[in-house]
């Protein structure tokens, strides 16, 4: 067991190495002078210059590459062009609301969507499982900020049982805190409810073909104790595998969402940051939101051997 | 045994076998209908699209004014008679901004979901044919997919200019790994077959290979995939246009009409409605066809997701 997850923590360092590599390979990918561009239409030779030394373009890939791997092995994710400081003090500045709403948009999407998608696994075929995958379609087709607007003019301008916009440390009030997330985490959910019951839905079907759950009916089992312990259990495996992938639809929808519903957090700092070309910024953020990404699909694939005793590497 | 063998010899002796048809096409032409009406997703996935698309091209003669005439004095007026759906902060007709960004957001849709698809196509068959290569192209498929698409695409658009086609490279760059993941199983399994290695015994060259068992083979799910990279790219330009990172503000994108609004959205929300629903549509209906498509081709499939 132990040896299964050193061995699994150990093939993620490549992954990060090539996540790394690609990120900052991106820099010399791009056909035209990225610093010209970066210093923008009304910038001096001057400026270019400077932006081109402090990208580092002026020196050899590899070697810059090795002083950035470096300057990363040590925390360092570099500095801001924009406003000199150091990348990661201002993303440790906006890191609590990304995170809040991300950690709220994770439990209500999987509170919702994993009983919707049992339910629509158990009652195939009926209205209830036709509604349940049509919502699932509906909820990939509209973009995350047009369910964002939508929900803020209903709940908000309406009928004004929300707060519109903003956003309210935790250490004001968890009332508070929690009031002004509910709509943002429902906008920033949709996909992740719809692409999780849809998982739950097709797992479950599976499942419950299986003799054992025949068995157990034979038995005179119930139909809470047959759908939650014994194929909820079974089915288990590949919803929370799809959770950890969808994850990536949370970190690149709380981009957007953030922008709707003014939330100064990651999301707002990288549209800050394209805005302004700061691309040390920029680089920054995917990187360290790709290396959580990378991390929370470890740990899942960790818990797998807790799910499903079976799965022993 | 022995004459089926020896006339099998005599048909690669003489004459160079014919490609065999994959679809019959008479069976096609009579069961059009019939396989519309028993795939009822596909008929109006494609119904909207179509539509759409005939929108699109039709854009100057569907009741348009140029979408670009900024006329300050009629400012955000809401939908009327002489304004469909209202103007917006430039005075700009929004309908016709609306129509003509079809353009655009189907351009980038179909360019991407045919663009990822044969470099993924390509990478795929090389990871799965080329044993050597096989681990190292999948790992930087894996590091690739590890970064959310959206950060790949605005890391990207954040060092180039902006314009409709580095949008379409930056979002192309982002997807097409999903799709070489799919060809190189494909192609994995593939080579297991009885036929296949029946096929390489008798000496046929790996492009015959791949030109005749593989191919067929790829088109079902790359079909499916295509259609859903093609609602993916379609919103993520929207995405781009909206934080102001996609497609250069004077051609009108539904991502882009919606960012105009974005400041006036409480007192003018009519600016951000006609856009978000066209588009909501479109992405609805491509992922109807995909999901149509999907149960057609392969009932399997369909049980998996």
């Amino acid at each position: 067991m132990l040896t299964y997850i050193v061995r699994r923590i150990l093939s993620t360092i490549p992954v990060m190495a090539i996540v790394a590599f690609v990120v900052f390979a991106l820099l010399y990918v791009v056909p035209g002078d990225p610093a010209a561009i970066i210093a923008g239409d009304q910038a001096t030779p001057e400026d270019i210059i400077r932006i081109r030394a402090s990208l580092g373009l002026d020196r050899p890939f590899l070697v810059r590459f090795g002083e950035w791997v470096w300057q990363l092995l040590h925390g360092d994710l570099g500095t801001s062009i924009f406003t000199n400081l150091p990348v990661t003090d201002l993303i440790h500045q906006r890191v609590e609301p990304t995170l809040s709403l991300m950690a709220i948009t994770l439990v209500l999407s999987v509170v919702v969507a994993v009983p919707l998608g049992v339910v629509a696994a158990w009652k195939a075929g009926t209205f209830i499982d036709r509604a349940v995958m049509a919502f699932a379609v509906l909820g990939f087709s509209v973009p995350v900020f047009v369910v964002g607007y939508g929900l803020a003019y209903v709940f908000a301008l309406r009928w004004e049982w929300l707060p519109v916009q903003g956003y309210v440390p935790l250490a004001d009030g968890v009332w508070r805190w929690f009031r002004h997330l509910i709509l943002p985490s429902l906008a920033l959910g949709c996909v992740y409810i719809a692409l999780i019951a849809r998982i739950t839905r097709a797992a479950m079907l599976e499942v419950l073909a299986q003799d054992y759950i025949r068995t157990a009916r034979a038995k005179g089992l119930g139909q809470r104790p047959i759908l939650f312990v014994h194929a909820l259990k079974n089915a288990a495996v590949p919803i929370v595998t799809t959770i950890g992938i969808g994850i990536a639809l949370l970190i690149g929808g709380a981009v957007v969402t953030e922008s709707v519903f003014a939330i100064p957090g990651l999301g707002r700092l990288t549209v800050d940051a394209i805005l302004r070309r700061d691309y040390p910024l920029i680089q920054g953020i995917v990187l360290m939101f790709s290396f959580v990404y990378v991390l929370v699909n470890l740990l899942i694939d960790v818990t797998y051997t807790l799910l499903d005793p079976r799965i022993r590497y | 045994m022995g004459g089926a063998a020896c006339s099998g010899q005599a048909a690669f002796v003489t004459a160079a076998p014919t490609l065999p048809d994959i679809l019959p096409p008479i069976k096609i032409r009579r069961g059009v209908t019939g396989f519309l009406r028993r795939h009822p997703t596909i008929a109006i996935g494609a119904a909207i699209i179509l539509v759409m698309i005939l929108m699109a091209l039709l854009a100057p003669w569907l009741g348009t004014v140029d979408p670009t005439a900024i006329a300050t004095y009629r400012r955000t007026r809401p939908p009327s008679q002489a304004w469909w759906f209202g103007t917006d902060m430039l005075g700009r007709d929004i309908y016709s901004r609306v129509v003509f960004g079809a353009r655009i957001s189907l351009l980038v849709g179909f360019s991407v979901a045919l663009a990822a698809s044969a470099v993924g196509l390509a990478i795929g068959l090389v990871a799965g044919f080329v044993r050597w290569l096989d681990g190292v192209v999948m790992r930087i498929m894996d590091g690739m997919m590890s970064i959310p698409p959206i950060l790949l695409a605005i890391a990207l658009m954040a060092l180039t200019r902006a314009s409709v086609g580095n949008v379409i490279i930056a979002i192309s760059l982002a997807e097409f790994p999903r799709v070489s993941r799919l060809v190189r199983g494909v192609v994995l399994t593939l080579r297991e077959q009885p036929y296949v290695d029946a096929a390489v015994a008798a000496g046929t060259r790996t492009p015959m290979i791949i030109l005749r068992h593989i191919l067929p083979n790829t088109v079902a799910p790359m079909t499916v995939q295509a259609t859903y990279i093609c609602a993916s790219a379609m919103i993520i330009e929207a995405i781009l246009s909206f934080i102001g990172a996609g497609t250069p503000p004077i051609i009108p994108s539904w991502g882009n009409i919606m960012a105009d609004g974005r400041a006036l959205w409480q007192v003018k929300p009519f600016i951000v409605f006609f856009p978000a629903v066209f588009l909501s549509v479109t992405v609805l209906a491509v992922n109807l066809l995909g999901d149509g498509l999907r149960d057609a081709l392969d009932p399997r499939l369909a049980k998996g997701l």
